[in-house]
């Protein structure tokens, strides 16, 4: 960054300060907060030319755009904040139809009287999980609202990327016959989260899975450009939400082998411990892949050979059943159905 | 995962399987009812049904605390978290039972009643600390395991001199329930339900013991073993039912020794016998009033009675038009006898209780067995 002309004079009390309603009014104040936060932390040269939008020219391919707000709390838990969730989470969306993520914008909502501290500390968060994914914050927005209306800080962010020529990755792709593959374990950042909620607090060393996994997902389709079906990060509801959707969007079935499933021991005890079914766990840096069974298992072995596809397993297949039935073989030796989750599991984990 | 994996064993599973098929006499039915929901869950998540000979079936049983709980006793609850300055603490079950005009907890908090879901009466007691300008009021449910941690928020908020803090006390007994399933008419009379045996209550067990249960087992002449919670105890539990009814004994057997003894828990015991009294009658949600069937807070405790403190009224509210779980929690008929079920009544939009809580069996029906029966229809058919 070059040196900052002295427009302000003091620079913004980030250590002792708080969000007051002139961050979001507009005017000097709300630019010293742009300019002395953001654009430095975020640091890239699109960013940098503090137009209200960012202009590129994109590369050749279909494009994907998604957005995903984020309202998690508490708003920093093992393993990150909401500021790494909320790159991780619009990565992941993105670079789930098979497409390479280019661009972020982020939106801020900000509570009045939060302080500015954290507010660093999240910009900071966010500004590493885009560095190491190498996805720049190119355009943002911030608002203020009265103390009491928020919760401290909400941010939606907004990603786009790239599918490269010939890939045709969509949840309606899934067949009979076709290999169900996880990337690892499961219910690992909903039960990191539970861990820190204020009426449950609970000792465990589980750290939520939060990670960007476009670049486990480019080496997937490297070795299997052919074969893949469906991608799915298996975020709200868990797993089972999760292949419920792409099993009522491609009209098909599946069967599960609850053996095959990859759980930590500390999940499945703190699930226990909690009346949770692991399976309905949210995760944010594990995805589900459907593939053809022919490349199912050099599949399994390309995400073993990724860092955050070490413990990838084959979990069950794709049948022809009307009804749209997830059913699994319990560890147990019994069957049974795998539905949609009822109500709501733990509101605002992400 | 220690102590948990232990009862969930495949192997173990397939040898119980092999003994109760070369048990159970081909010629016989056995129909044993579950009075718990945990095991009614057990039952469906494991797929236990399917590890069982096709003469032993299941009957589930009204032990589910949410599903037992009358609607007038929902809208009560409503009512008082509706009050000017209240927050009403209750398990989280509890938040999307239908209560009369089709309101639930969950309805009222999102009109802006103050409802707050906890995990134990520990956060009731914490919120009411916070909020000393509040009257909190904990919605206490259940069987007798969940009484002597409501006894404990009592003395606690005696002992510390709590102002805002009081108990709306909805707990009720299992063995006054069982003993009302036995001598309902369907039972006993007309013998359109038949229950052969009992899988008994676990962690109600471990508080009042195996001994309650004698009476009625020499009464009715039907077993009953105290059976955990886990899928292989209640397969070794209906093997030692059917060697029972095989040898024509009726006798009251553990199978969870591990945590239940005859006497029970006596200072748990001595606790609610201290803080709550029997009511003379309570009305149960599918079994109606049963005498001497639940607890209320006695006179020396008033000040924390809900009850006394906001003059409570009975309500008059009713089921839903059609709905099945009164029947369905005394075991007269299956879920997928109701004309409700999977149509208009589902998880995601339950209108009876029996749909709520994951204890309930339409719930567990449809969550874990629905593919069951689909399959079964479908093998009739072909």
């Amino acid at each position: 960054m070059n040196e900052m002309p002295k427009r302000f004079g003091a620079r913004i009390n980030l250590r002792k300060g708080h969000v007051d309603m002139t961050h979001g009014s507009g005017g000097r104040a709300m630019a010293q907060l742009i300019e002395e936060l953001f654009v430095r932390h975020f640091d890239n040269e699109l960013l940098s030319q503090s137009n209200d939008q960012a202009a590129f020219q994109p590369p050749s391919g279909r494009m994907v755009m998604s957005t995903d707000g984020h309202v998690v709390t508490p708003l920093f838990f093992p393993g990150g904040d909401i500021g790494s969730l909320s790159v991780h989470g619009t990565i992941n969306d993105v670079a789930m139809s098979g497409a390479k993520p280019l661009y972020l914008s982020a939106g801020f909502i900000l509570e009045e009287g939060f302080p500015l501290a954290d507010l660093e500390k999240i910009v900071k968060s966010m500004a590493a999980a885009s560095r190491e994914a190498n996805v720049p914050i190119v355009t943002g927005d911030t608002k203020v609202v009265e103390k009491g209306k928020g919760d401290g800080v909400f941010i939606t962010t907004t990603g786009v990327g790239v599918i490269p020529d010939g890939i045709q990755i969509s949840g309606d792709l899934a067949k009979p016959g076709d290999a169900i593959l996880v990337s690892g374990h499961i219910g690992d950042h909903g039960v990191a989260l539970m861990s820190k909620r204020d009426n449950l607090e609970f000792e465990t060393e589980v750290a939520s899975d939060s990670a960007a996994l476009h670049g486990l997902v480019a080496a997937m389709i490297d070795e299997v450009p052919d074969g893949i079906h469906c991608l799915r990060d298996p975020t709200r509801g868990g797993l089972a939400a999760t292949l419920n959707e792409i099993a009522s969007q491609s009209g098909v079935g599946m069967h599960l082998q609850a053996a095959d499933i990859p759980i930590r021991n500390d999940v499945a005890a703190a699930c226990e411990l909690l009346g949770l079914d692991p399976l309905y766990v949210a995760n944010e840096g594990k995805l589900i892949a459907i593939c053809a069974p022919e490349v199912a298992e050099r599949l399994r072995d390309a995400m073993h050979k990724h860092p955050l596809g070490t413990n990838a397993a084959v979990i069950g297949t794709v049948n022809d059943d009307e009804h749209g039935f997830i059913t699994m073989m319990t560890e147990f030796g019994g069957s049974r159905v795998v539905d949609w989750l009822a109500g709501e599991q733990l509101p605002r984990i992400c | 995962m220690k102590f948990v994996d232990e009862f969930r064993d495949k192997d173990l599973a397939k040898r119980l399987s092999s003994a109760v098929a070369a048990e159970a006499d081909p010629s016989k039915q056995y129909n044993f009812m579950e009075f718990c929901g945990g095991h009614t869950h057990a039952i469906f998540r494991y797929g236990v049904q399917d590890l069982m000979p096709d003469n032993v079936k299941f009957v589930h049983g009204p032990g589910c605390p949410v599903c037992v709980l009358p609607i007038p006793r929902i809208d009560n609850a409503i009512e008082l978290a509706e009050r000017d300055g209240a927050i009403v603490c209750s398990y989280g079950d509890m938040m999307r039972v239908p209560a009369s005009k089709k309101r639930s907890l969950l309805k009222a908090k999102a009109s802006g009643a103050d409802i707050r879901m906890v995990y134990s009466t520990q956060d009731a007691l914490r919120i009411a600390h916070d909020n000393p300008d509040r009257e909190v009021v904990f919605f206490a449910i259940g069987f007798e395991t969940t009484t002597p941690p409501t006894a404990v928020a009592i003395k606690v908020a005696e002992k510390q001199g709590l102002k805002n803090f009081s108990v709306f006390c909805n707990h009720v007994l299992t063995p006054a329930a069982i003993q009302h399933i036995l001598q309902s008419p369907e039972v006993r009379d007309i013998g359109t339900v038949s229950i052969d045996g009992f899988l008994g209550p676990s962690h109600v067990s471990s508080i009042i013991g195996s001994e309650p249960y004698e009476y009625f087992a020499e009464e009715f002449q039907k077993p009953v073993v105290i059976t955990g919670f886990e899928p292989l105890d209640v397969m070794q539990a209906t093997l030692m039912l059917i060697r029972q009814i095989n040898a024509g004994r009726y006798e009251v057997e553990n199978e969870y020794t591990r945590v239940v003894t005859r006497e029970g828990n006596c200072k748990a015991q001595d606790l609610v016998a201290e803080v709550f009294e029997l009511r003379r009658s309570f009305e149960w949600r599918g079994l109606g009033d049963v005498p001497y069937s639940a607890l209320r807070i006695r006179d020396a405790f008033s000040e924390f009675d809900a009850e006394k403190r906001f003059a409570v009224q009975a309500g008059n509210g009713r089921d839903v038009k059609g709905c099945e779980c009164p029947a369905i929690l005394r075991g007269a008929k299956k879920p997928t006898d109701c004309k409700l079920f999977g149509t208009v009544c589902t998880p995601d939009n339950p209108q009876g209780s029996c749909m709520v809580s994951s204890e309930g069996s339409c719930a567990a029906y449809w969550s874990y067995g629905r593919f069951r029966t689909e399959k079964e229809s479908r093998a009739k058919v072909a």
